[in-house]
């Protein structure tokens, strides 16, 4: 008897034919993209090469979607079994997520038709971090439609299958922790090439990997209650606080980690005065550092973690300080040079929130008809 | 208009014109000066009016007398009657029918009785060196005779590059110490022509403006007048678009000179030479008739520094940048956009919206909490 | 999970963390052994953007017009058609040339040949490549997916992607050798450097040309000095100037590794707009990053190991799912 169930709703309410309408605008504007060029629809220079197609959809959204990694981590490295329910519904979010991230590649390349280039082993440059960004996110949309392969044979009643898979998952979910740890480190690592054009509170050099994936890793269990949050909200479930406060306090301790080597980096390569500069710069760094420690504060205390409100706002403050880090690095303190400059067109912003209308349209889809999420005597007793 | 009011029938048997090409020449003067159609008129005016006709004392200097020969070349109908009518050439070596002593007798007369009323035109360079004894004319020097003349006169002209700045004698190392009109007469306004020869539009135009306002035109720092010496040859010169495209003639002779591309290459000192050579040409023979025109690189013979001093296929200096040339600065770049109200309020909208969900669901979680309590 | 193995895997992690903190750190590429370049002489430039149009002529490129009814050929900076371009640096009343203060001085733009190019060093696909003799960093179209990560890579932002074309690419200065084109592979030289009538651009070989722009700096200024036009180790004629005061500094010897386009003027080269650069270049730092943690896939396969290990130990006792 399975943990799980689709939740059995109706699918097409009014927040989904909404989300639908935005969809529909973002695909003629992708339409359009595809028709005469990205130049009709984004606001791409010379000076600023990648905007919010790449650095929203792939690099924050990626982290945004490392809900599964965090917990494959913590439920089968570290053997926290009791976290276990969270599990699918934060592997459709990372499904979903990481598809937005390929989706999101596919439509800002240039060359799109000739992406295949990247698969081919004469072509390949061993040299660049590009490639590895590439193959891994690749790879690991595979190993997270494999490990929720089990949530559709479930649905199909496909047993024997199933068994099989179940035999040599754990090769798979292995992949799963190695994979994003590579490419989130990776996706930092790009921006050590990127040179003196990173302001130098965000050009970390050799830290970049390390503070890529501490983020990422922290924004996946942060996504994760997030996600568990609204879930319980909209779909009018018990919420899993119990189980949530738990990674409240992981999240604190990661946190901590990621707030030492930042600032300590910064003192050791003196670079303080920035961060009280008074320019933009210093006043994004300030905000984001802010976004930082909220979550601290709060998911310190027991009560902090143990209240559902705080857990939510403290997760999202962790998410925004992630997508600000991201943001702020690569774009917004961004000086390629002077006479450049960029912010994102609205056919621009459109396909990206068109993207995320469809990305959530599938999420409520497939929670409504495939076993993601917990039954709730499975999830609310808290010592399963 | 006024054409009834002045008698035409007197300058066309003086001069020898009919009326008709009479106002031509007026108008196309008055053109070249940059002026309107009523100062036509007024020329036409003044020159039918003997009373207003200026005495002018004419010297000669260190020169080759081609800036009178230049103007006696000039083309146009009967044009040397109208210029030895519309002045009263009192004294004109060159052009003088008598000689001697006698002559220079003359000039001093006319010097005395038109006391602060007459033009002096210099011709030449003076030579300073050895108290100026490498010039003598009837055994004065012209340093001498030139401080004579200068003294009582309305206005002084310095017509060539020799008498403008010192021209070909002035060249490296100038033994006789030859020197310009300004650069002798330092304490007056002297208004150069200078050119090798000049066009002697250029006098004729500077001269009847005289003559019609009773001043001089506009000026540069040199005593250049603004409208014939105000622009860089490079500024006007319709070979222009091929030094803006790079094609340049390398060697006399080649494809690209034969072609009528840029000179710059061979020399051409036009990009530093301030004259309107482009724009009248020289002889009144009709087009392409100038230096450049007929394939040879300007010399920079008017301008002082670069005639008779620099090299003649040395790289000239260019001097200034003007339009159509747009040199795009250093920050200047393609394609780059700012926010625009709309789009940035569309990006807080999805961003609120996302902060606002979450809010919400804060709330409905903290009203869960409560009741479970 | 009991406290041997969290240990064991912190200071797995932690190991990695060290490592990637610079030990194998790759050093600046070196020059090509047969090093083609070219010498930018901004004092010796006059504005007159011959170099433009030749530019132009060669690689096939429209003109940039500003507007529909401006016929002239107006880039104001590099672009998908644009890939030498001439501007202004002024100052106050820019009355005197190569004068730092109210001055202008001319500055050309164009792909700079790094010994140590960024923008192949990042290229996922080998688009971009350095020749391994001559130096020159060319572009094949057929490889590229237009990712732009080159555009990220390079310091000084030149390569330029056709952003208004569906099937665009990436553009760039290849110096007049790509394919169909082959002028310096048919013992020929660049266009720019031929149509140059001041010899501002010079063609010739990097050590050539290094040796050349220091010859430069040794003279006096005022010094009248017979300058070559062309190809510096054969130039087709020369003309004299005198010496300007030069900064004494040859942009492009080291800067980021160095440059096989170098550049001398008598104007600061930040007011030029060259970046800030010092003598390491940063994607010899980030190679040195990945393979650290990627060399041979020597590390992921360990950890790999390990955690296929824990892994199946955390999933035998259930037997369970995902």
């Amino acid at each position: 008897m399975s943990h799980y169930q689709p939740l059995g709703r109706r699918v097409v309410t009014l927040p989904f034919v909404f989300l639908g309408v935005i969809a529909l605008i973002g695909l003629y504007f992708l339409a359009e993209r595809f028709i005469n060029g990205m130049g009709a629809v984004t606001n791409l220079n010379g000076g600023f090469p990648w905007g919010i197609w790449v650095v929203y959809d792939i690099v924050v959204g990626t982290a945004l979607a490392c809900g599964g990694y965090a917990l494959a981590v913590t439920v089968y490295v570290f053997n926290k079994g009791k976290y276990h329910p969270l599990i699918r519904p934060a592997l459709l979010a990372s499904l979903l997520g990481y598809g937005l991230g390929g989706v999101g590649a596919i439509i800002d390349m240039g060359r799109w038709w000739q992406f295949y280039n990247l698969f081919l082993p004469w072509q390949m440059n061993f040299n660049s971090v590009m490639l590895e960004v590439g193959l891994c996110v690749s790879a690991y949309i595979v190993v997270l439609m494999i490990e929720f392969l089990p949530t559709v044979l479930e649905k199909f009643k496909a047993e024997a299958l199933l068994k099989k898979l179940n035999k040599v998952l754990f090769v798979v979910i292995a992949l799963g922790v190695l994979l994003p740890t590579m490419h989130q480190s990776s996706l930092g690592t790009m921006l050590i090439a990127m040179g003196w054009k990173v302001h130098p509170l965000w050009q970390t050099l050799h830290l970049q990997p390390l503070l890529a994936v501490l983020t990422a890793f922290t924004m996946g269990f942060s996504i994760v209650v997030f996600e568990g949050s609204l879930s319980s909200v909209g779909f009018r479930r018990k919420p899993e606080t119990h189980l949530l406060s738990g990674l409240g306090r992981i999240i604190v301790g990661l946190i901590a980690v990621y707030l030492a080597i930042r600032f300590g980096e910064i003192l050791v390569r003196g670079k303080l005065g920035l961060v009280f500069a008074g320019d933009l710069a210093s006043l994004m760094f300030l905000i984001e550092t802010a976004l930082f420690v909220y979550p601290l504060v709060v998911l310190m205390s027991p009560r902090g973690r143990g209240n559902a409100r705080s857990l939510l706002f403290a997760a999202v403050s962790m998410l925004l300080a992630g997508t600000l880090y991201r943001f702020n690095a690569f774009l917004i303190t961004l000086d390629p040079g002077p006479g450049y400059s960029y912010f994102p067109a609205l056919p621009e912003i459109m396909v990206t929130v068109g993207l995320v209308a469809i990305e959530i349209m599938v999420f409520l889809f497939v929670v409504k008809t495939f076993p993601v999420m917990p039954r709730e005597d499975h999830a609310a007793a808290p010592n399963a | 208009m006024a054409d009834n009011e002045f008698d035409f029938s007197a300058i066309e048997t003086r001069l020898g014109v009919s009326r008709r090409t009479f106002l031509k020449f007026c108008t196309g003067v008055a053109a070249s000066l940059g002026l309107g159609n009523n100062a036509a008129y007024a020329m036409a005016e003044a020159v039918a009016d003997r009373k207003k006709r200026p005495p002018v004392i004419w010297l000669h200097g260190q020169e080759c007398t081609g800036p009178t020969e230049a103007l006696l070349r000039s083309e146009q109908p009967s044009l040397e009657h109208l210029i030895l009518d519309l002045i009263s050439l009192d004294y004109h070596q060159t052009l003088d029918a008598g000689a001697g002593h006698r002559v220079e007798e003359i000039k001093r007369h006319a010097m005395q009785e038109h006391k602060g009323k007459y033009l002096l035109v210099v011709e030449g360079a003076i030579p300073l060196a050895q108290n100026g004894i490498f010039c003598k004319i009837g055994g004065q020097t012209m340093t001498d005779a030139t401080r004579e003349a200068a003294e009582h006169a309305a206005a002084i002209v310095a017509y060539g590059s020799c008498a403008s700045w010192g021209g070909v004698q002035s060249a490296s190392p100038n033994p006789t110490g030859a020197v310009g009109a300004p650069q002798f007469l330092t304490d007056k306004t002297v208004v150069t022509i200078p050119g090798c020869p000049p066009n002697p539009a250029n006098f004729i135009g500077t001269v009847l403006f005289f003559v019609t306002y009773g001043k001089l035109p506009p000026i540069d720092e040199k005593g250049r007048p603004k409208w014939a010496y105000g622009r860089l040859i490079h500024e006007n010169c319709y070979r222009r678009p091929h030094f803006d495209a790079g094609r340049f003639a390398t060697e006399f002779g080649d494809e690209g000179h034969r072609k009528g591309y840029c000179l710059y290459k061979l020399g051409c000192k036009g990009p530093e030479t301030y004259n309107n050579c482009p724009s009248l040409e020289f002889n009144n023979v009709g087009g392409g008739v100038w230096p450049i025109g007929v394939g040879h690189p300007c010399f920079g013979c008017s301008e002082q520094g670069t005639g008779f001093h620099k090299a003649l296929f040395s790289l000239s200096d260019v001097k200034t940048h003007t339009p159509p040339n747009t040199f795009p600065t250093i920050d200047a770049r393609e394609g780059t956009s700012s926010a625009t109200v709309a789009t940035a309020a569309v990006a807080g909208v999805a961003v609120g919206a996302a902060l606002g969900a979450s809010a919400m669901a804060g709330r409905k979680l903290g009203n869960r909490d409560a009741d479970q309590e | 999970m009991n406290r041997r193995d969290f240990l064991r895997a912190s200071i797995g992690g932690a190991a990695a963390a060290l490592a990637s903190s610079g030990a194998s750190a790759r050093p600046n590429l070196t020059p090509a052994p047969e090093a083609i370049g070219m010498l930018f002489d901004s004092t010796l430039c006059v504005g007159c953007k011959a170099c433009v149009s030749a530019c132009k002529a060669v690689n096939g490129l429209p003109p940039t017009l500003l507007g529909d009814d401006v016929q002239y050929d107006s880039a104001r900076d590099l672009s998908h058609e644009t890939y030498n371009v001439i501007k202004v640096y002024t100052n106050g009343k820019p009355v005197a040339k190569d004068s730092e203060t109210d001055g202008f001085a001319f500055e050309k733009r164009s792909c700079m040949h790094c010994v140590d190019p960024g923008c192949v060093s990042v290229c996922p696909v080998t688009a971009l490549l350095r020749h391994p003799l001559t130096g020159i960093v060319t572009y094949d179209k057929d490889a590229c997916i237009g990712c732009r990560t080159c555009m990220t890579g390079c310091p000084y932002n030149v390569p330029q992607f056709d952003y208004d074309n569906p099937w665009g690419m990436l553009h760039k200065c290849q110096m007049c050798n790509q394919k169909g084109v082959e002028r310096i592979d048919k013992g020929g030289m660049t266009g720019c450097a031929e149509a140059c009538p001041t010899g501002a651009t010079l063609f010739g070989s990097r050590t050539a040309l290094l040796e050349e722009a220091k010859r430069r700096m040794q003279l006096r200024p005022g010094e009248i000095y017979n300058y070559p036009r062309g190809d510096v180790r054969q130039p087709s004629s020369h003309h004299e100037k005198a010496v300007p005061h030069y900064q004494h500094h040859v942009w492009g010897e080291k800067e980021a590794g160095g440059t096989n386009v170098m550049h001398i003027s008598s104007i600061p080269f930040d007011k030029l707009g060259m970046p800030p650069l010092g003598e390491r270049s940063h994607v010899s730092i980030s190679e040195g990053v990945q393979h650290t943690l990627y060399s041979y896939m020597a590390l992921p396969a360990v950890v790999l190991g390990g955690l296929t290990w824990l892994v199946k130990r955390n999933t035998d006792d259930e037997g369970d799912d995902v």
